[in-house]
């Protein structure tokens, strides 16, 4: 089952790039032919010379990020993007998400909805869409909102799960805001699910678990391609009976997505260290499954600093509802994706704990587990959980506060 | 990719076009080592035959309109270096002059020049893929600059009202040797702030203590510490005119600051910022619209291996008072809104962390309290190997106004030079209070803002969601 991406926007054809770099290598280098397969499948196409072609759809407003992006693709020899799969224009929508969703969108719809379709047909099966975007610039939040709805009318029948990065509090763009608002509010009826990656997150694992000095966005974008690749990447799920799973985006959304007012979902990994100290360390799955879980309930995303005093509160106290109640993160459903060695012998039953999920949903079925033998992307051994929680309420309420003061002023 | 045309009205505006079309040449030459018509060339210039990018360079056109009322300085450009990069026909000019006053340029040239204009506009915008914004550089003390430049600017808005227009204006100093500049100031102000998008004050007194820092600077380096004298932002080394000239120091300041707007939207970076996001993101309100322009590092030492320290320099010196292209100190006014446009092997972490550490000490308007906007562009400047350019939309401007406008009004209650004005067919007397008014009233609007600088303003109540 193929997963056609879209990548929208300077972020989107950035992190796009490297995902599909991570995904390469790691289908590539990995020694087991299914594996190989079921991810060169999912992600790629074969041309008739045997080069691996991206199942992705380039599009910006601005012609010199897709150039890049394409040319470093080809440069590393092992994969590269279609040759007419990409869309651009001469000017970029200057920041401006009504410029994006109601001008630019509506005029680029056929030709952008042309390249789409045509991904689509070279799919044997269409498993869904990853639509990759930015919320604070003009394309990617204003565009991206657009195709979004153009891939909801044309496929109504398909998955669509948008990946979106948030920019810096301290501010990138100043109209962030306002760009990302208009974007969360649309996006939240159009698609099923929503994976978000903070730029402030992912610059303090940079700086403080992989000990980059001077941290570019090639390095963040990598940390967020090795997050996504570690969610996409083939595994062993309960429903597909022994073999690799054909449904990744499906199983993903029944995991998770089991409210439709609930679609926020956040990653976190783990190990995360410099290359130059993975020879050293060793790795355990009771170490690393309870770390995971601290950071689950403590709403930290990296494995350094995290919070040991939280814990889940009585089963007698009432649950408030608000947002301050302690810094304990409640969850709605959360996804285990195990990768690497002695897989079959972790013991994940911290995770399946009553106490850490709402009260209104059965318990056992708020934990999916996914499994792979196959190590990914150089560690031994490696977790990833996809979590529908509170994780996302604080910077969601800062973002809302600061556009609704910039609204609301005069 | 999107071009620009460059229209410079004037002595002074000419004199600046001039060098930022040495200077241009000069980075396009460092950069594209081929010879070949690529993107980045072609948003300010066109090849003979027409857009053929991989083509090797034949006959490169500047995308600009020479306009001046007297031919002096126009006809020292095409009797200099760069006489064979301009046509005939991107020129428009007239033997008499302006005499110094803005009715002259405005009125009288400007409605018997008016057609001319337009066409040689029309031209260069054809020539264009996808225009997108005209850069008008003129001074305001005089009276083509001032006058015929806020005319075609008004054009301009008429011809073209969905290209950008940004203006580079030069602000006269109080000891301006035009004695009726402050009328023309104020005359040529009402019509920037009605129908320019954004515009770049630069203050002719600045850019003298600049040039002036920049020799003692390298007059008094200290032993051992060798300054590299061709690397400094006011030198025009290595372009294509051979002697600098008085007033090339200051004149290549202002070009390299359009050089430095310009620098995202023409090479590859890994955060991109166009023309159009500049307005989009720097302009609250449509009338505030004045950036302050800062440019850092001025001078370099001749070490090569940077150290941190020296980069998070370039950051501090930018929000200095002595590095302003206006006498103005942003650091103890309001901020709105400021935008980084970092040049050079400059990483997002050098970036966040600047914004961190400088952050504290800027007073930012209370909506606005991230309000940063910053762009990353690998290609450094000739000369250097990184640079900032910072435009901070800070209400310092209100005293340079407020000083505009106290010499306007010494002058106008006496009604002193006014005849000169009022004989020109067209003038009348209201045009000097109407323009006196919106002077005014776009102080108070600073003024407002700069009122709720000390105050706490709590946040607005948020609506409220139906259970």
């Amino acid at each position: 089952m193929s997963v056609v991406t879209v990548q929208l926007g300077q972020c989107g054809n950035q992190v796009g790039q490297e995902l599909f770099d991570v995904m390469c290598s790691d289908a590539r280098d990995v020694h087991r032919k299914t594996y190989s397969a079921v991810s060169c499948e999912r992600f790629f196409r074969q041309t008739t010379q045997g080069a691996l072609e991206a199942r992705a759809v380039l599009i910006d407003m601005e012609p010199k990020v897709i150039n890049h992006s394409m040319s470093k693709a080809a440069k590393s020899g092992r994969w590269r993007y279609g040759e007419t799969s990409h869309f651009s224009q001469k000017q970029g929508s200057g920041n401006n998400w009504a410029n994006g969703y109601c001008v630019l969108g509506p005029r680029h719809r056929d030709a952008v909805e042309e390249l789409v379709r045509r991904e689509v047909e070279h799919c044997d099966m269409l498993a869904g869409f990853i639509p990759i975007m930015s919320v604070a610039g003009g394309t990617g939040s204003g565009v991206g909102t657009f195709i979004t709805q153009c891939l909801r009318d044309v496929y109504p029948s398909s998955f669509v799960l948008n990946h979106l990065t948030w920019p810096y509090g301290t501010g990138e763009v100043i109209v962030q805001n306002y760009n990302s608002v208009l974007t969360l509010a649309h996006l939240y009826q159009l698609s099923d699910a929503i994976l978000v990656h903070e730029n402030d997150i992912v610059h303090k694992i940079c700086s403080q678990l992989l000990k980059i000095k001077q941290i570019s966005f090639s390095d963040i974008n990598r940390v967020i391609a090795h997050q996504l690749g570690g969610v996409l990447q083939p595994t062993l799920t309960p429903a597909s009976c022994g073999a690799y799973s054909r449904h990744p985006i499906g199983e993903l959304m029944s995991a998770l997505a089991c409210h439709p007012e609930y679609k926020l979902l956040s990653v976190c990994t783990i190990p995360q260290m410099a290359s130059s100290s993975i020879a050293f360390s060793t790795f355990s799955w009771p170490a690393l499954l309870k770390h995971l879980r601290q950071m689950l309930i403590s709403n930290s995303k990296m494995e350094g600093g995290i919070d040991w005093q939280v814990c889940p509160p009585p089963a007698s106290a009432g649950r408030s509802r608000s947002l301050s109640a302690g810094s304990f993160n409640t969850s709605l459903a959360n996804l285990l994706i195990l990768r690497g060695k002695d897989v079959y012998s972790a013991e994940t039953g911290g995770f399946e704990d009553p106490a850490i999920y709402t009260s209104w949903l059965p318990p056992d079925e708020a934990l999916s587990l996914w499994k792979s033998p196959v190590p990914f992307n150089k560690y031994e051994k490696s977790a990833t959980l996809v979590s529908n929680s509170q994780a996302l309420l604080r910077p969601l309420d800062d973002m809302v506060r600061k556009a609704w003061n910039m609204f609301a002023s005069r | 990719m999107t071009q620009s045309v460059v229209v410079q009205v004037g002595q002074c505006g000419n004199q600046v076009g001039c060098r930022f079309w040495d200077l241009a040449l000069r980075e396009h030459a460092h950069v594209n080592k081929r010879g070949l018509y690529d993107e980045a060339l072609s948003s300010f210039f066109r090849n003979y035959e027409g857009i053929c990018w991989g083509h090797i360079l034949t006959y490169l056109h500047p995308q600009a309109v020479l306009i001046d009322m007297e031919e002096g300085v126009v006809h020292g450009i095409l009797q200099g270096p760069l006489r064979e990069v301009f046509d005939s026909t991107q020129l428009l000019t007239d033997v008499s002059g302006s005499g110094n006053n803005w009715a002259v340029g405005n009125l009288m040239y400007g409605s018997a020049y008016r057609d001319s204009i337009v066409n040689k506009l029309r031209k260069a915008a054809e020539h264009c893929d996808c225009l997108q914004c005209f850069f008008l550089i003129h001074s305001m003390g005089g009276g083509t600059g001032s006058g015929l430049g806020t005319r075609v600017l008004s054009l301009l808005e008429e011809e073209f009202p969905d290209v950008c227009r940004i203006v580079t204006a030069m602000y006269p100093s109080a000891e301006d040797d035009v004695i009726t500049s402050p009328y023309n100031s104020v005359l040529a102000m009402r019509e920037l702030t009605e129908h320019a998008d954004c515009v770049l004050p630069v203050e002719n007194q600045s850019l003298v203590d600049i040039v002036n820092k920049i020799s003692l600077m390298s007059h008094d380096a200290k032993p051992g510490c060798v300054l590299k004298k061709e690397s400094t932002v006011t030198s025009g080394q290595g372009g294509v005119s051979p002697t600098e000239r008085p007033f090339d120091a200051m004149n290549n300041i202002v070009a390299n600051l359009l050089l430095n707007i310009t620098s995202s939207s023409r090479f590859d970076g890994s955060l991109n910022m166009d023309l159009n996001e500049i307005a989009n993101n720097l302009v609250p309100f449509p009338r505030l619209h004045y950036l302050v322009p800062s440019l850092t590092p001025l001078y370099t030492l001749a070490d090569v291996n940077i150290p941190t320290r020296r980069l998070d320099q370039m950051f501090s010196d930018a929000f200095s008072k002595e590095h302003q292209l206006i006498r103005a100190d942003p650091k103890h006014s309001l901020y709105l809104a400021c935008a980084l446009m970092v040049r050079g092997n400059v990483q997002v972490s050098d970036l966040r962390r600047n914004i961190e550490r400088l952050r504290p000490s800027l007073p930012f308007v209370s909506w606005n309290q991230e309000g940063w906007k910053t762009g990353l562009c690998s290609v450094p400047p000739v000369g250097h190997a990184h640079s900032l350019l910072a435009l901070a939309n800070n209400t310092c401007v209100k005293p340079t106004f407020m000083e505009l406008r106290d010499r306007f009004t010494k002058l106008y209650k006496k009604k002193a030079h006014l005849h000169h004005y009022l004989h020109v067919d067209g003038m009348e007397q209201s045009a000097f209070s109407e323009a006196l008014s919106s002077l005014s009233a776009l102080i108070e609007e600073y003024h407002h803002l700069d009122a709720t600088k000390a105050r706490l303003i709590p946040d607005a109540p948020r609506l409220s969601i139906a259970r």
